[in-house]
């Protein structure tokens, strides 16, 4: 640090205390507030550690073989029986249906946006992705059954419509992260992909994604894991049934989100004789958490997998 | 691999004319060209079918609305009927962002300066896991275990600190109110608050925060004074992105909020607010006709809200170049 | 030289894309299971002895009342015509309604009974004289209550008017204490608990309130709950979590959901009546028919004073048309619906969802009309 003026009258020790030390009211300050900081951060772990913690400790009882390879198909009342393989079923349809809509939208763009964007649509495409994303879930439902209900009538209800709600939501989280991901990849390598003569396109196709594959199947499992646990949105396009349905143009379909809601809003069957093997009062809010803990696990385990994937195979660059 | 580059790039170097934008190479500049708008239409489609669905309620008189739509009270024109919820919208995304935007802050920081550079990552990480758990799940857990939880306190509140407007009224029992809400929607949106905010506070000049230090400066003074005033914009901007978020949030305040329609500031009693988008998920699937049409005018009210909202907090965003990189 | 690394930096991409590719693949691997479908193949509990070889989908839908014991009789039909499908959208009675006007229904479920316009609609679609309408789910509505240590309490039709509205909000309150001599009432304040979504439960509640205690409940009967600022909460499920969460809460809700909350016992006819199917049962039987409709509309003109009876029911309406354009869907409709007003059907609903069984009476007048049910 600075040289220091050896005040003849004191020790060098004595100048040493006052050089590390601060005046007792700052200090205190910045203890506090460092004590502050750290409260903060422990104030966002506890809904974390709770939340997952209680899903897990109701949920995992009703977790079974059955309930997870079972639909509610003639399954009412208290019965204890059936399961939600037709959510997950619904799930995974719907899912893969927006995924493969919005990830070559998004992926393209977002080579648009590093590759060519240059001028206002470039500038306007960047800022109205980040506007997209704060669009509310619930809007986008609304969006997807209006288009389809000007073409199909009121009443329609079918997969992919959600899947067309959920892609609303998904694509500016794909353009954002595999943008993020295109601009990591070193401009020496375009360079010498160009020296050798190689196209703009091929150049893009063979240099630039392979090197950031990894980075954009992160950006793209981020995505998926985004949506997958999306309620509000299927709730107004998708409908609910309780049979199983793979056919994402045709019927309503169950998904694992509108599953945990419909059975926590049925509430407690009826059991005239107390709680038997065949009827079980609150059967309901046991689906519900079961549900629950199955979503939560698949979108922890994307999340999980897409960090792994970065950490694994990440170029190391710089 | 890069073997099989050669071919199309010999043709390409024949043809080399100065024009590199040529054959595949324009086709496919189209293709990306063509994505690019494609989001622009998109975003243009939703306010278009929104509009478009909605119109039959907003061109419809008082009457009609009263008599097509179940709970549309007599003599009310849209607007008023749809203020009470824009009021209870407002006011839970305010109440959440009032609780989150310290929290994330003290996140931010913590993470940017505090926790050791090795964990930064896997800490953000975890905070960002909180926005991943889906919001039907929030419900969930904060109808069944956190609303019995904080019932006492809100009573304690009211009984001791009522005079202040907002902990006046009758606490509900159930815990079922607006400040709960306020409370689970404020953790839904400390993840973005964090995440911007903490990019914005990394990319703080090193110069400024070590010639802070060499002042002798306390960690805490090297915050105040180099770290917080670089990212005053940034921190605005991530609490607007939040304030988006917990506008559009649905499920969660579907599942807890004891709803009603009123406006008042009474945030521990029940029944007395309720958000756009949990009216819509409500009310939707039991409604036909000119009740469907109503609900669409609703959510394209929220539509404009949010998007004024994240179109200012982007605009801010975009000012400061520097930031670009945050979320 | 440091650009060399790119090789292995191809390769790891490589496997990146492999190990996203088998996340997919092992996703899809789990949702083809051994014996995915229906599980009540083995538990056959449904009749034998119903006409068993129905085929094809039937759709209706309507009231959301039914659902519970919509369930019930699609599975115990469902079980019984293992071919045939039958779906039920809870849209709403209104929705119903007006589904079943426009033929997008083959049968419905409604809360209140086709006004003359709608019944218009309907025989447009039916066919002069065709429409069949009957209280196929009779459901007792409970006022339920959580109070400590007190599981019944009497009141009269102008006290509950009244706790609802708000006027009385204490649970010592001299209204209740004069019908309840022996209870030990506390001083906890009332919490009046009511559906927050539009409903016929609702509907009911307030038209009961409004026939019985016509000058302190002055608002119109309508779905939605009329005074502001009380607690809500969505469906039967909500209202009655709602009020075990509180406590000195007090709620209207579909009798066999209120679980173990305290229940009123209703004033009528100048006694107490405590909820029960049988009771509900007989406010359906002797209340009279309405007059003047055609011969298969059998709907009922609620007396809410007789003595005996428990006044607070919710009934709820099957329609179906007696001509359908093809064999199949008329079938259908006559196998389902025939199921449906069975001893049997009533009862596998009154297991299900605690609803009243229809009484023999009705039963015999409308059985005739789904027996006339067919093409053309």
């Amino acid at each position: 640090m600075s040289v220091t003026t050896q005040n003849p009258g004191r020790g060098s020790s004595e100048t040493a205390r006052l050089l590390s030390t601060v005046d007792p009211g700052r200090r205190r300050t910045d203890r506090v507030m460092q004590v502050l900081i750290y409260i903060a951060f422990g104030l966002a772990m506890i809904p974390l550690g709770w939340l997952i913690f209680t899903v897990v400790a109701q949920g995992a009882d009703r977790i079974s073989l059955d309930f997870l390879f079972q639909s509610m198909r003639n399954i009412f009342g208290g019965d204890p029986r059936g399961g939600i393989y037709h959510a997950i079923l619904g799930t995974v349809v719907i899912t893969a249906l927006a995924t493969v809509i919005s990830v070559p939208i998004g992926i393209l763009t977002a080579i648009y946006l590093v590759e060519y964007g240059k001028g206002w649509l470039a500038r306007s495409v960047t800022f109205f992705v980040d506007v997209m994303t704060g669009i509310p879930s619930i809007v986008a439902g609304l969006f997807a059954f209006s288009l389809f209900a000007l073409i199909f009538g009121p009443a329609v209800r079918i997969g992919v419509m959600g899947a067309v709600a959920l892609s609303v939501l998904m694509i500016p989280v794909v353009v954002r992260s595999c943008e993020e991901m295109l601009k990591l990849v070193p401009n020496e390598l375009r360079e010498a992909s160009y020296a050798l003569g190689v196209p703009k396109w091929l150049t893009i196709v063979k240099v630039v994604l392979r090197t950031s594959v990894a980075g954009l199947t992160t950006g793209v499992l981020l995505a998926i894991a985004r949506v997958i646990g999306e309620t509000a949105p299927l709730l107004v396009t998708v409908g609910v049934t309780d049979s199983i349905n793979a056919n994402a143009f045709d019927g309503r379909m169950m998904t694992l989100p509108v599953f945990a809601y419909r059975q926590y809003s049925q509430g407690n069957a009826p059991c005239p004789g107390g709680d038997t093997a065949t009827c079980v009062s609150d059967i309901a809010s046991q689906n519900a958490w079961g549900a629950a803990l199955v979503l939560i696990a698949m979108v922890l385990a994307l999340n999980l997998i897409g960090r792994l994937i970065t950490r694994w195979f990440a170029p190391k660059l710089g | 691999m890069t073997t099989t580059v050669s071919p199309p790039a010999k043709s390409s170097r024949r043809r080399r004319s100065g024009n590199t934008d040529r054959g595949f190479n324009r086709v496919f500049r189209w293709i990306a060209v063509g994505a690019g708008a494609t989001i622009l239409a998109v975003l243009a489609a939703v306010a278009l079918f929104l509009i478009s669905e909605a119109w039959p309620a907003i061109t419809a008189s008082p009457e009609e609305l009263a008599a097509g739509v179940p709970r549309y009270p007599e003599d009310t024109s849209l607007l008023a009927y749809l203020g009470p919820l824009v009021f209870g919208t407002v006011l839970a995304a305010v109440l959440a962002l009032v609780l989150a935007v310290p929290v994330a802050m003290g996140i931010a920081l913590f993470i940017s300066h505090y926790a050791p550079r090795r964990l930064s990552q896997v800490l953000g990480a975890l905070v960002d896991l909180l926005a991943a758990i889906p919001s039907v799940i929030y419900g969930l857990w904060g109808f069944f275990v956190l609303a019995p939880v904080l019932t006492p306190f809100w009573t304690w509140l009211n009984e001791n600190l009522g005079w202040f407007p907002l902990w006046g009224g009758q606490v509900s029992p159930t815990g079922r109110s607006m400040a709960t809400v306020g409370v689970v929607l404020a953790i839904m949106i400390l993840p973005i608050i964090t995440a911007v905010s903490r990019e914005v506070f990394l990319q703080t000049p090193k110069l400024h925060e070590e010639a802070a230090l060499a002042l002798g400066a306390t960690r805490w003074e090297v915050i105040r004074t180099a770290v917080l005033p670089f990212g005053r914009s940034g921190v605005i901007s991530a609490s607007m992105l939040g304030l988006g978020r917990a506008l559009g949030e649905t499920m969660a305040v579907l599942m807890i909020l004891s709803p009603g329609f009123t406006y008042t500031l009474d945030i521990l009693a029940a029944g007395q607010h309720q958000t756009i988008a949990a009216y819509i998920a409500a009310d939707f699937p039991e409604s036909t006709g000119l009740g469907v049409n109503t609900l669409i005018a609703a959510g394209l009210a929220l539509f404009v809200i949010t998007l004024a909202v994240n179109m200012t907090a982007r605009w801010v965003v975009a000012r400061r170049k520097d930031f670009s990189g945050a979320n | 030289m440091e650009r060399l690394v790119n090789l292995s930096r191809f390769t790891r991409a490589g496997s990146a894309v492999a190990v996203g590719a088998l996340a997919l693949s092992l996703a899809a691997c789990g949702s083809d299971p051994e014996p995915a479908g229906s599980t009540g193949d083995e538990t056959t509990e449904a009749s034998e002895d119903m006409e068993g070889g129905l085929s094809g989908t039937l759709s209706g839908g309507g009231a959301s009342s039914q659902e519970a014991a919509m369930n019930a009789w699609r599975a115990g039909f469902q079980q019984a015509n293992p071919d045939a499908t039958v779906n039920y959208d809870p849209v709403g009675s209104g929705g119903g309604r007006t589904g079943f006007g426009d033929g997008s229904y083959k049968f419905a479920g409604s809360d209140a009974a086709l006004d003359d316009e709608e019944l218009a609609a309907a025989e447009a679609q039916c066919g002069e004289g065709g429409v069949i309408e009957f209280p196929g789910y009779v459901s007792p509505v409970a006022v339920a209550f959580n109070l400590e240590g007190v599981d019944s309490l009497n009141m009269g039709p102008e006290t509950i008017a009244n706790i609802f509205l708000g006027e009385i909000t204490s649970w010592d309150d001299e209204a209740i204490a004069a019908d309840n001599p022996d209870a030990d009432l506390p001083s906890t304040p009332i919490t009046v608990v009511h559906r927050s979504d539009e409903s016929g439960t609702t509907e009911n509640f307030e038209e009961y309130l409004y026939t019985v205690a016509p000058d302190i409940w002055t608002a119109e009967p309508s779905g939605v709950w009329p005074v502001d600022g009380q607690e809500s909460a969505q469906g039967t499920s909500g209202v009655v979590g709602a009020a075990q969460a509180g406590e000195g809460t007090i709620t209207y809700a579909d009798a066999s959901q209120v679980g173990d909350l305290g229940t009123v016992a209703v004033g009528v006819g100048g006694d107490f009546v405590e909820y029960s199917a049988e009771a509900a049962a007989e406010v359906v039987a002797q209340s009279p028919r309405t007059e003047g409709t055609s011969e298969y509309v059998y709907t009922i003109d609620l007396d809410r004073d007789i003595a005996g009876t428990y006044p607070i029911v919710l009934v709820s309406y099957s329609l179906a048309c007696t001509t359908y354009d093809d064999e199949e869907t008329a079938e259908l409709v006559k196998g389902f619906l025939g199921y449906v007003a069975s001893e049997e059907g009533q009862q596998a609903a009154s297991d299900a969802a605690g609803s009243a069984p229809l009484s023999d009476t009705i039963r015999q007048a409308i059985m005739p009309g789904i027996e006339s049910i067919s093409a053309g």
